[in-house]
C-alpha cells in the first residue's frame, strides 16, 4: 500500500494503506492462521478486506481507487508482502472454498444491478412505450416470415404492419426452402420475386451458391434430389406452398439442359419468367456482349454481375461502399447490427417452423436411405454437382477478376469443396458445414437482403435492441464498468 | 347494521361477504373507527363468522380481524379469550393461502409475552406454521416467519422445539439461514436473523454455529448500515445486541465486522439536519426516530463493550462517546437514558477507563440525578454503575460521596426490588472499602442496625453476602474495629453466632469466620470473642470442619486472637490450650495445606 497505485492492509497495526506511506486505522491486527481476504468490487469501485471470512468493512479511500481502476494501464495484481524469512503464505484464487461468504455477496449485488434494470425510469411517456414494444414484437414477427401471427397481433394491439402480407408469405417461402437445404429454388425463387436482387448482391449469391453446393453434397438440394425418387415426397412436406413443386421440376430441367452447353439461353429461369423484370435494365444488352468473351456456363453470372456493377453506380453511396469493400461486406453485415447475430438467429430458430420440415425431411431421408452418402448416393446427382462444383469456382474467378481478391470467398469455395475429399464428409474436420444449422446464417443474409431491396430494416428492431444491448455490455466490460458481469442479456432471454 | 346482516344466518353468504369488506375497510381507516367497531363488540361476530363453511366468507373475516388486530388500540388479549379460537384458526391455517397469510399476520400481532406464546404453542402453533415457510405465496412466507420470531423471542422452549422441526428434509434453522441470504428482501433477512438469535439465546444454536457466526451476526451487522430503512437499523441493533450480549467470542467479531462501532456512531447523527421547524407532525416523527436509534445504538455498545477491554476502549475513543453517553443520561426519553445507563455499566467495568474518561466527563454527576426519583429499571442498572464508580481506586468516588451517595444507597437497600437491594449494599461495601473512619460511621449511621440484621436476615444470598462484606470492609484496621465493636459489638456478634448456627452455604460462612477474624485482630474487641465460649466453641468446630477454606479462615482468628507482640497474649493462649485447641493445630500441621505456617 505504501507505493502508488497500490492498497494494503497491513497485519502489525490493522492500519489501511493507500498509495500512501501513512496508513489509516482500518482493522484488527492479524497474524500467523489467520486467513485474510481481498475483495475488489469493481462495480462500485471499492475494496474490503476479510479475517477469517468476517467482513472487516468498506475502504474509505474510494477516490483513489476510482482513478486507478479506470486508467487501463493500472491493473491490480494481488500482492503478499511477508516480513521475517521463512514465513509460509497459502493463497486461494477460489480453487477451494472461501471462508467469507462471497457468493452471498455476489447474490446481493446481482439483485442490486437487477433491480436498477427493472426499476430504470422509462419516464412519462408510457403510451409510446407500449407502443413501441408492440411494434418491436409485431416488426419480429413479420421479419421471420410468421405472417398469421404477426396478423393475430395486428388484430390484438390494433397496430397495422407495414409489408404487405404476399410480401411475407414470398420471404417466409424462400426461407423454408434455404432452411430445408433447397437452396437452388430458393435462388430461383428470389429471381423470380425479387429479380434483380442477387445480381445487385453478387456476394451473397456466391454464399447462396456455395451452401447450395453443400446442400448437394448432403443430397438435399432439389438439383440432385430430382434425380432421386423420394423428390415428391419430400415435396409434400411443403403443405402450405402447393403451387412451389410443379413449377420446380420444370425450372430445374430447364437449368440443366441450358447450364451445361447453350450460352445463348444462359438466364435460365429468367429468360421465361422474369423477362418484363429484366427489361427494366437498360444495361443489359452491353452486359450480354460482354459475356461473349467468357466461358459458356459463366455467362450467365457475369451478365448479372455487369447489371450488379452498373446498376451500383448509379445506386446510392451506400451500395457503392458495400460492393466495393467487398471483403468487409459479411462482417459489415453483422457487426454494426449486433455482435450477436450468429447466436441471436439460433434463438430465432428455437421456435422456428422449419425444425419440423427439417425433421420430416431428415426422417424421410433416413428412411430412404439409413446411410447417408454423396448426393444421395444418385451417380447422376454426384455428376451434377460436379458440375455445379465447376460453375461455382468459375464464379468464383469470375468474381475475383472484378472485385479483387476475397478472402471470404475463398475460405467459403475451399471448406465447401473439400468435403469431397473425404469418404465420409459427414464425419469430417468440415463436416459441421453439413449441419442444417449451418443454413441459419444464409437464410438470416438472404432474408434480410430481400428486406432491404425492399427499403424496408434489414434487421428487425427488436434484433437490433438486443444486439445493441450485446455491444453495450461487451463495450463496458471493455472499459471496466464491473456491473455487466451481472446483467447478461441470456438472464433476461427465457 | 352491517354487523347486524353478518351475523344474520339467514342473510346470503354473499351479502354478508360482502358487510365483512365494507367492515374490514372502515378498520383501515382511523383508529377511531377501529374503536368504534371494537366498541360494536365485532371481533366476537368476526369470529363467529369463522365458523361458516364459505371459504370466501371466512376470508373476509379473517381479512377484517387481521385489519383490527394488528392496529395498536386492539388489545391482544380479545383473542385468547376463547380457548376454541386459536384451534380453529389453526385448523384454518389449511384452507387457502389467505387465510394462512391473516391468521399468520394475527398471530405474530397478537403474540405479547411468554404467557401468550405458551397458549400458541400449546395449539401445535410450531408445527402448524412450519410447512407454511416454504409456501409459493411470499407473503405467506413472510407471515409465518414472521410469527415464528415472535414465538422464539426470549422462549427457550420454543426456541429449542424449532431447532429439531424439518420441513421438506430441511431443518428450519438451515430454512432460516436461506432467508438471510443478501439478495433476499431486507423484512425477510431480518425476521430470520430474529428467529435464529432467539434460537441462539435459548441454547438451540451453539453460539460458535457457522449459522450465527458467518451468517446471523453479519447480516444483523448488515441492518445497522447506512443505506437500511431508520426502523431496520433500530431493530438490527437490538436484535445485534441480544446476540452477542452473554458470549465475548461473538462480542469481538461483532467489533471489527464493518467498522460497526464506527458505523453505530452515526445512529447519532439523526436528524442530520435541523430543518426549518414547519411541520410540527414531522419533527415529531423526526424525535422519535432520533430517540429510537439512540437508544437502539446504546444498547448495542453496551453489549459490545460487556466483556472485552479493547473493545471498550475502542467504543470510547469513538468521537465524542463520553458526551454523548452523559447526554444520553439527562434524556427525556425513559428508554434511551436506559440504555445510555446501560453503556455506561459496560463501560464502567474497565479499571482504565474509570480512572481516565469518566473521570474527564464527570460521569457521576449526571449519574447520580438518574438516580434520584428514577423508574426501578433504571436504578437497576444506574445503582450497579454506581457500585464500579465506588472501587476504590476510581477518582470519582469522593465526589460521589460528597453529593448524598449513602443516604441514597441506604434507602435502596429497604427497596422491594431484590436487585435494587443488592445493589444497594454492594456498593455500600465498595464505599467501605478501606475508608475513612467517617465514612464508616456514617454509613452504619445510615444504614441503622435494625436494617442491617434485616439485610442479615434477607432471603436472598447474595444480599447476605454482600451485606457481610460490607461488615468485614467496616471492620478493617485495627482502630476502627475496636471504635465499631465498642458501639455495636453486642449486635454485631449476636449476628454473627446466628449466622454460624444456621443453614449457610460455605461462602457466607466463610465471610462471617473473616469477619470473627477481623474483630480479634482488634485490640479491646478481642475481649468480646475471649468472654464468648459459645463462639470460641464455634471457631473450634470450623477448625476441624472438612472445607479447607473454612479451616483456614478460623485460623485466622485463632492466630489473631493468639498473636504474641500484644498484651495479654499469654492469658489468651492458655485459654485456648484448655480448650484442646493446640491439639487441633497439632493435627492440622500434619495435613498438607499451607496454612500450618500459621503457628
Amino acid at each position: 500500500g505504501w507505493d502508488k497505485h497500490s492498497y494494503g492492509y497491513h497485519g502489525d497495526d490493522g492500519h489501511s494503506f493507500c498509495s500512501s506511506g501513512t496508513g489509516q486505522p482500518y482493522g484488527p491486527t492479524f497474524t500467523t492462521g489467520d486467513v485474510i481476504g481481498c475483495c475488489v468490487n469493481l462495480i462500485n469501485n471499492t475494496c474490503f478486506y476479510t479475517k477469517n471470512g468476517h467482513s472487516l468493512g468498506k475502504e474509505k479511500k474510494l477516490g483513489l481507487i476510482q482513478v486507478s481502476f479506470s486508467s487501463s494501464q493500472s491493473n491490480l495484481y494481488p500482492t503478499v508482502g511477508l516480513q521475517t524469512p521463512g514465513e509460509i503464505v497459502d493463497a486461494n484464487f477460489g480453487q477451494q472454498p472461501f471462508v467469507f461468504d462471497i457468493e452471498d455477496y455476489m447474490r446481493e449485488w446481482r439483485a442490486k444491478i437487477q433491480s436498477t434494470i427493472k426499476r430504470f425510469p422509462i419516464g412519462d411517456r408510457l403510451g409510446e412505450w407500449q407502443a413501441m414494444l408492440q411494434n418491436m414484437v409485431s416488426s419480429y414477427l413479420v421479419h421471420h416470415g410468421y405472417c398469421s401471427t404477426a396478423a393475430a397481433f395486428a388484430r390484438v394491439t390494433d397496430t397495422t404492419i407495414q409489408e404487405e402480407q404476399t410480401s411475407i408469405k414470398n420471404r417466409q417461402r424462400i426461407q423454408k426452402l434455404v432452411l430445408a437445404g433447397r437452396v437452388g429454388e430458393a435462388i430461383e425463387a428470389t429471381q423470380q420475386l425479387y429479380p434483380g436482387l442477387l445480381e445487385h448482391n453478387p456476394n451473397l449469391l456466391f454464399m447462396l451458391k456455395c451452401r447450395q453446393f453443400v446442400e448437394m453434397v448432403n443430397g438435399t438440394d432439389s438439383e440432385v434430389r430430382c434425380f432421386s425418387a423420394r423428390s415428391p415426397r419430400s415435396q409434400d412436406s411443403y403443405p402450405g406452398s402447393p403451387s412451389l413443386s410443379p413449377r420446380h421440376g420444370s425450372s430445374n430441367s430447364q437449368i440443366h439442359s441450358t447450364g451445361a452447353d447453350s450460352p445463348t439461353c444462359s438466364n435460365g429461369v429468367m429468360s421465361t419468367k422474369s423477362k418484363q423484370s429484366h427489361s427494366k435494365y437498360p444495361t443489359l444488352t452491353s452486359s450480354s456482349s460482354s459475356s461473349s468473351s467468357s466461358s459458356p456456363s459463366s455467362v450467365n453470372y457475369s451478365e448479372s454481375n455487369s447489371t450488379d456493377s452498373t446498376k451500383s453506380q448509379q445506386h446510392s453511396s451506400t451500395s457503392n461502399q458495400e460492393t466495393s469493400d467487398s471483403e468487409m461486406e459479411m462482417e459489415a453485415e453483422h457487426y454494426p447490427n449486433g455482435v450477436l447475430e450468429n447466436s441471436s438467429t439460433r434463438i430465432v430458430n428455437g421456435t422456428y417452423k422449419h425444425e419440423e420440415i427439417l425433421q420430416t425431411d431428415e426422417s424421410s431421408m433416413e428412411d430412404g436411405c439409413p446411410q447417408r452418402q454423396l448426393c444421395g448416393g444418385n451417380h447422376a446427382a454426384t455428376e451434377r454437382m460436379i458440375q455445379f462444383g465447376r460453375e461455382l469456382q468459375m464464379l468464383s474467378e469470375q468474381l475475383c477478376r472484378e472485385y479483387g481478391k476475397n478472402t471470404v470467398h475463398k475460405k467459403m469455395l475451399q471448406d465447401a469443396f473439400s468435403l469431397l475429399a473425404y469418404s465420409d464428409p459427414w464425419n469430417c474436420p468440415v463436416g459441421q458445414q453439413l449441419d442444417p444449422i449451418q443454413r441459419e446464417p444464409v437464410c438470416a443474409a438472404l432474408n434480410s437482403a430481400i428486406l432491404e431491396s425492399q427499403n424496408l430494416p434489414k434487421q428487425p428492431p427488436l434484433m437490433l435492441a438486443l444486439g445493441q444491448a450485446s455491444e453495450c455490455l461487451r463495450l463496458m466490460a471493455r472499459v471496466g464498468l464491473g456491473s455487466c458481469s451481472f446483467a447478461r442479456v441470456d438472464d433476461y432471454l427465457h | 347494521r352491517l354487523l347486524y346482516l353478518l351475523q344474520q344466518e339467514t342473510s346470503s353468504t354473499e351479502l354478508r361477504t360482502e358487510c365483512a369488506v365494507v367492515l374490514g375497510s372502515l378498520a383501515m381507516g382511523t383508529e377511531n373507527n377501529v374503536k368504534s367497531l371494537l366498541d360494536c363488540h365485532i371481533i366476537p361476530a368476526l369470529l363467529q363468522g369463522l365458523l361458516s363453511p364459505d371459504l370466501k366468507f371466512i376470508e373476509a373475516c379473517l381479512r377484517c380481524l387481521r385489519t383490527i388486530f394488528i392496529s395498536p388500540v386492539t388489545p391482544e388479549d380479545l383473542l385468547y379469550t376463547d380457548a376454541t379460537v386459536i384451534s380453529h384458526l389453526m385448523a384454518l391455517l389449511s384452507r387457502s393461502r389467505y387465510t394462512q397469510e391473516y391468521i399468520c399476520q394475527i398471530f405474530s400481532h397478537c403474540c405479547k409475552g411468554p404467557d401468550h406464546q405458551t397458549i400458541l404453542f400449546n395449539h401445535g402453533a410450531v408445527q402448524n406454521i412450519a410447512h407454511l415457510l416454504v409456501s409459493t405465496s411470499y407473503k405467506v412466507r413472510m407471515q409465518a416467519l414472521k410469527c415464528f420470531s415472535v414465538l422464539a423471542f426470549e422462549n427457550p422452549q420454543v426456541s429449542m422445539t424449532l431447532v429439531n422441526v424439518s420441513v421438506d428434509g430441511e431443518l428450519l434453522p438451515q430454512i432460516f439461514v436461506k432467508m438471510l441470504q443478501r439478495d433476499k428482501p431486507i423484512e425477510m433477512q431480518l425476521t430470520s436473523a430474529k428467529c435464529l438469535t432467539s434460537m441462539c439465546r435459548a441454547g438451540a444454536i451453539r453460539t460458535d454455529d457457522s449459522c450465527i457466526v458467518l451468517k446471523t451476526l453479519p447480516c444483523l451487522v448488515r441492518m445497522c448500515s447506512k443505506e437500511r430503512l431508520l426502523e431496520e437499523r433500530v431493530e438490527g441493533a437490538e436484535t445485534l445486541a441480544y446476540l452477542i450480549e452473554t458470549d465475548v467470542e461473538l462480542q469481538r467479531i461483532a467489533s471489527i465486522t464493518d467498522h460497526l462501532i464506527v458505523m453505530l456512531a452515526d445512529y447519532f447523527k439523526y436528524p442530520s439536519s435541523v430543518s426549518a421547524i414547519t411541520d410540527i407532525k414531522r419533527l415529531d416523527h423526526d424525535l422519535k426516530h432520533a430517540h429510537e436509534l439512540r437508544q437502539a445504538a446504546f444498547k448495542l455498545y453496551a453489549s459490545l463493550g460487556a466483556n472485552d477491554e479493547d473493545i471498550r476502549k475502542k467504543i470510547i475513543e469513538t468521537e465524542n462517546m463520553m458526551d454523548r453517553i452523559v447526554n444520553g443520561l439527562s434524556e427525556s426519553s425513559i428508554k434511551v437514558r436506559l440504555a445510555a445507563v446501560r453503556c455506561l455499566h459496560s463501560l464502567s467495568r474497565s479499571v482504565q477507563q474509570l480512572r481516565t474518561s469518566f473521570q474527564d466527563h464527570a460521569v457521576w454527576k449526571p449519574l447520580m440525578k438518574v438516580l434520584q426519583n428514577a423508574p426501578n429499571e433504571i436504578l437497576v442498572v444506574a445503582s450497579s454503575t454506581l457500585c464500579n464508580l465506588l472501587l476504590e481506586f476510581s477518582p470519582s468516588k469522593e465526589p460521589i460521596l460528597e453529593s448524598g451517595a449513602i443516604e441514597l444507597l441506604c434507602s435502596l437497600t429497604q427497596s422491594e426490588n431484590l436487585a435494587l437491594r443488592v445493589n444497594g449494599i454492594w456498593a455500600l461495601m465498595n464505599m467501605a472499602f478501606q475508608a475513612e473512619q467517617k465514612i464508616k460511621s456514617d454509613i452504619l449511621r445510615g444504614l441503622s442496625t435494625e436494617q442491617l440484621f434485616q439485610l442479615l436476615s434477607d432471603s436472598d444470598v447474595n444480599v447476605l453476602m454482600k451485606t457481610l462484606g460490607l461488615l468485614r470492609n467496616l471492620l478493617s484496621t485495627r482502630p476502627h474495629i475496636d471504635h465499631i465493636m465498642s458501639t455495636h459489638g453486642k449486635q454485631i456478634m449476636q449476628a454473627v453466632t446466628l449466622i454460624l448456627e444456621g443453614e449457610h452455604n460455605i461462602e457466607v460462612k466463610e465471610q462471617t469466620l473473616c469477619i470473627l477474624a477481623n474483630i480479634a485482630d482488634g485490640t479491646t474487641a478481642k475481649e468480646l470473642i475471649m468472654t464468648n465460649d459459645d463462639i470460641l466453641q464455634k471457631i473450634k468446630y470450623y477448625m476441624s470442619h472438612s472445607n479447607a477454606k473454612l479451616q483456614l479462615a478460623a485460623m485466622f482468628c485463632i492466630s489473631n486472637l493468639i498473636w504474641n507482640e500484644e498484651e495479654g497474649s499469654q492469658e489468651r493462649q492458655d485459654k485456648l490450650r484448655d480448650m484442646g485447641i493446640v491439639d487441633i493445630l497439632h493435627k492440622l500441621s500434619q495435613s498438607s495445606d499451607p496454612n500450618l505456617c500459621d503457628k
